[in-house]
């Protein structure tokens, strides 16, 4: 499949970029009204569920802890999306990368036995970026061999990643018990809660880290450059000496590494061990939290909370009203979509603006 | 030597029964990339398809109602993507997960507003297959095409439909010009906007048709997030049957094999999940072996074009 790097203005990342954070506000604000309508039209309130939302993302200290728990994840997969992208590809993967990086994580953490904390921990972080980053390197192999677009070579490797994974926590790793899951990791793995009982982690601090290290990483390193290089222009990355096979593999590698670290941070913090179905669609809010964040680090950690907010509040909306939860897939959708095409915002815009000097 | 035949018959009718919601998209799939308009959407859509065939065939109580009902929701989809897609310059891709997620999201929702329920509907109207006069007496074939799925000859009928669209009418020659170089055939005056929009919505179509034979023909019933990846099987299939609607075909088949060997091999000492992971393995094998031929995509394929004194 053709790469739309070589459109008319330049590679998506970089137009993305260029517009503005307002557009982004803009185009939240659009989905959520849209999917209010949708709402409303189902026959619920909106009001209500708008507000049942906002309390149980914000409403306490344990609700915001819940938001920054869900956020953490979330982080590592939109800066999974983020990275790719900015190197030109779209690695729609990032649910298989997240399994692929959670599953080795969890085995570091069960069975290295003897490890003190401050060694055990960042092993399993590693086995996660490890699993992750292999699984979506073998997509950058095939798409260098193949010349067939990563979407689809990603897609196909979620599916194989969710159901070997379901195997081997079903066969060879299983812990006892009714569940489909491996055993408990080792308490020198567990990464506890900053707040009693709630999904908040100190590995939240270690998602802020890696935004940070990715923007270094992009802005200030000649692999960086390189890869933001074959983004704007592949041709001319060719023509400068740039091997692109190679870059894609590394930035298919970080991607994925980055995308297994929110596998591991959710063994670690959340779960205690892998579980199947424990990645709940995550891989599809990276995509749309990096889109929203315009692909920037920054902009990726903003977009997490707020989806971060979206996804605690939704459960205790669905709790609170009987607004089925997966609303939150329809406004995510809304989002991919209204801040994907900065055309459809700033058309809203100007009928807004031309309907204020008419009424002036 | 009965026995060995009977399986390999129930196997071969199987694959093709299964095959068709892929060949359905892959053949829509083939149509719209041909004209430069990459669908990764055909997931949402076959879903979109599915459930609307579904609501149809309740409501009115006639499974042809009910696909007349998915073909119209699919030309939506297919509008709305060309429209983000063609007017909206958005990321092929983008639009198309977007389209996948609300497609994922909008079904449940829906789901639980006529059903109240998250999971499965009720039981609806569905086709019955129907006898074929002439090969119903022949000796083997009877097994495997003596009774079929209306929807199997509207199959048959849509790649003969695309193919002679593509490559017999003035429309498709220059929706295939679109494809390879869509300014060379805005200065020769073509209308490629109108053009691609056509292709986009009929994909829509085709892909509706194939998400409603797996809920009103195959099943009688909508069940969540029932497509489960075929849409984007399709889209390999797209590719290793070469952009062309034949190939197209013939590439769903195979998957109807692994499919069908799928359903087969459950009854044995294999872990599902394994056998669960075939479909997807089969898919990266071919597009392997794929690489092989001399069919390429379109030159254009997911480029954006802007018409004179468009931005």
């Amino acid at each position: 499949m053709a790469k739309s790097g070589n459109s008319k203005q330049g590679g998506f990342a970089e137009r993305l970029s260029k517009n503005n954070v307002f557009l982004s506000v803009v185009a939240l604000v659009l989905s959520l009204i849209v999917a209010g309508l949708v709402m409303l039209i189902a026959g619920y309130s909106p009001l209500e569920g708008y507000s049942a939302m906002f309390k149980g993302a914000f409403g306490s200290v344990d609700n915001l802890a819940q938001t920054l728990g869900t956020a953490t994840p979330l982080i590592f997969a939109g800066l999974a999306m983020a990275f790719a992208a900015r190197g030109g590809m779209f690695n729609i993967g990032i649910e298989g990368q997240i399994i692929a990086g959670a599953f080795p994580a969890a085995l570091v953490g069960a069975y290295a036995q003897g490890l003190p904390w401050f060694v055990h921990i960042p092993l399993c972080f590693l086995a996660g970026m490890v699993g992750g980053g292999l699984w979506a390197a073998l997509a950058g192999f095939l798409k260098n061999k193949l010349r067939v677009s990563e979407v689809i070579l990603t897609i196909m490797l979620n599916y194989v990643a969710i159901y070997l994974a379901e195997y081997l926590a079903n066969y060879q790793f299983k812990a006892e018990g009714m569940l489909v899951r491996t055993e408990n990791v080792l308490p020198s793995a567990v990464l506890t809660p900053l707040i009693p009982y709630s999904r908040l982690t100190g590995g939240i601090f270690v998602a802020l880290f890696f935004a940070v290290l990715m923007w270094w990483f992009l802005s200030r390193t000649t692999a960086g450059y390189q890869i933001r290089a074959i983004e704007a222009n592949p041709y001319a990355a060719q023509a400068g000496g740039i091997n692109i096979q190679r870059m894609n593999l590394v930035t298919m590698f970080l991607s994925g590494a980055l995308a297994g670290m929110g596998g591991a941070v959710e063994v670690m913090g959340v779960h205690g061990y892998f579980i199947t179905n424990m990645t709940s669609g995550y891989g599809f809010d990276g995509v749309a939290i990096a889109v929203m964040g315009r692909y920037s680090p920054l902009g990726t950690v903003v977009s997490a909370f707020i989806f971060g907010a979206l996804r605690a509040g939704s459960t205790s909306m669905n709790r609170m009203t009987n607004i089925p939860g997966e609303f939150i897939q329809v406004l995510q959708a809304l989002v991919i979509l209204f801040v994907s095409t900065p055309g459809i915002v700033r058309m809203f815009l100007k009928k807004r603006r031309q309907k204020k000097e008419a009424q002036n | 030597m009965q026995d060995v035949l009977s399986v390999v018959t129930s196997l071969v009718a199987g694959s093709i029964r299964v095959s068709i919601p892929i060949a359905f998209a892959a053949l829509g799939g083939t149509l719209s990339e041909r004209s430069g308009i990459i669908n990764m959407g055909l997931e949402g859509t076959m879903l979109i398809g599915a459930f609307f065939g579904a609501v149809g065939a309740y409501y009115t109580g006639s499974a042809w109602l009910g696909l007349l009902t998915a073909m119209f929701a699919g030309a939506l989809c297919g509008l709305l993507h060309g429209i983000l897609t063609i007017r909206f310059k958005c990321e092929h891709v983008l639009a198309g997960v977007g389209i996948n997620v609300l497609a994922s999201g909008l079904t449940v929702v829906l789901l639980q507003m006529i059903w109240q329920t998250k999971g499965k509907s009720a039981e609806v109207a569905s086709f019955s297959n129907i006898t074929v006069p002439g090969i119903n007496q022949v000796p083997f074939l009877k097994d495997i095409l003596g009774q079929v799925s209306p929807l199997l000859i509207l199959l048959a009928l849509s790649v003969l439909g695309v193919w002679f669209l593509l490559y017999r009418t003035v429309f498709g020659l220059r929706a295939r010009v679109i494809g390879e170089n869509p300014e060379a055939a805005g200065s020769m005056g073509i209308n490629v906007y109108r053009t691609q929009y056509i292709c986009v919505i009929l994909c829509g179509v085709l892909a509706a048709i194939g998400g409603a034979y797996m809920s009103i023909g195959d099943i009688h019933m909508f069940s969540r997030d029932m497509v489960s990846g075929r849409g984007f099987i399709a889209l390999a299939v797209v590719i290793f049957g070469g952009w062309h609607p034949v190939g197209a075909w013939l590439g769903s088949l195979l998957f109807g094999l692994a499919q069908s060997l799928q359903y087969r091999l459950q009854t044995g000492s294999i872990p599902p999940q394994l056998i669960q992971m075939l479909p997807y393995v089969a898919t990266l094998i071919v597009l392997v072996f794929a690489r092989g031929g001399k069919r390429r995509a379109p030159a254009a394929e997911g480029r954006h074009y802007y018409a004179k004194g468009e931005q």
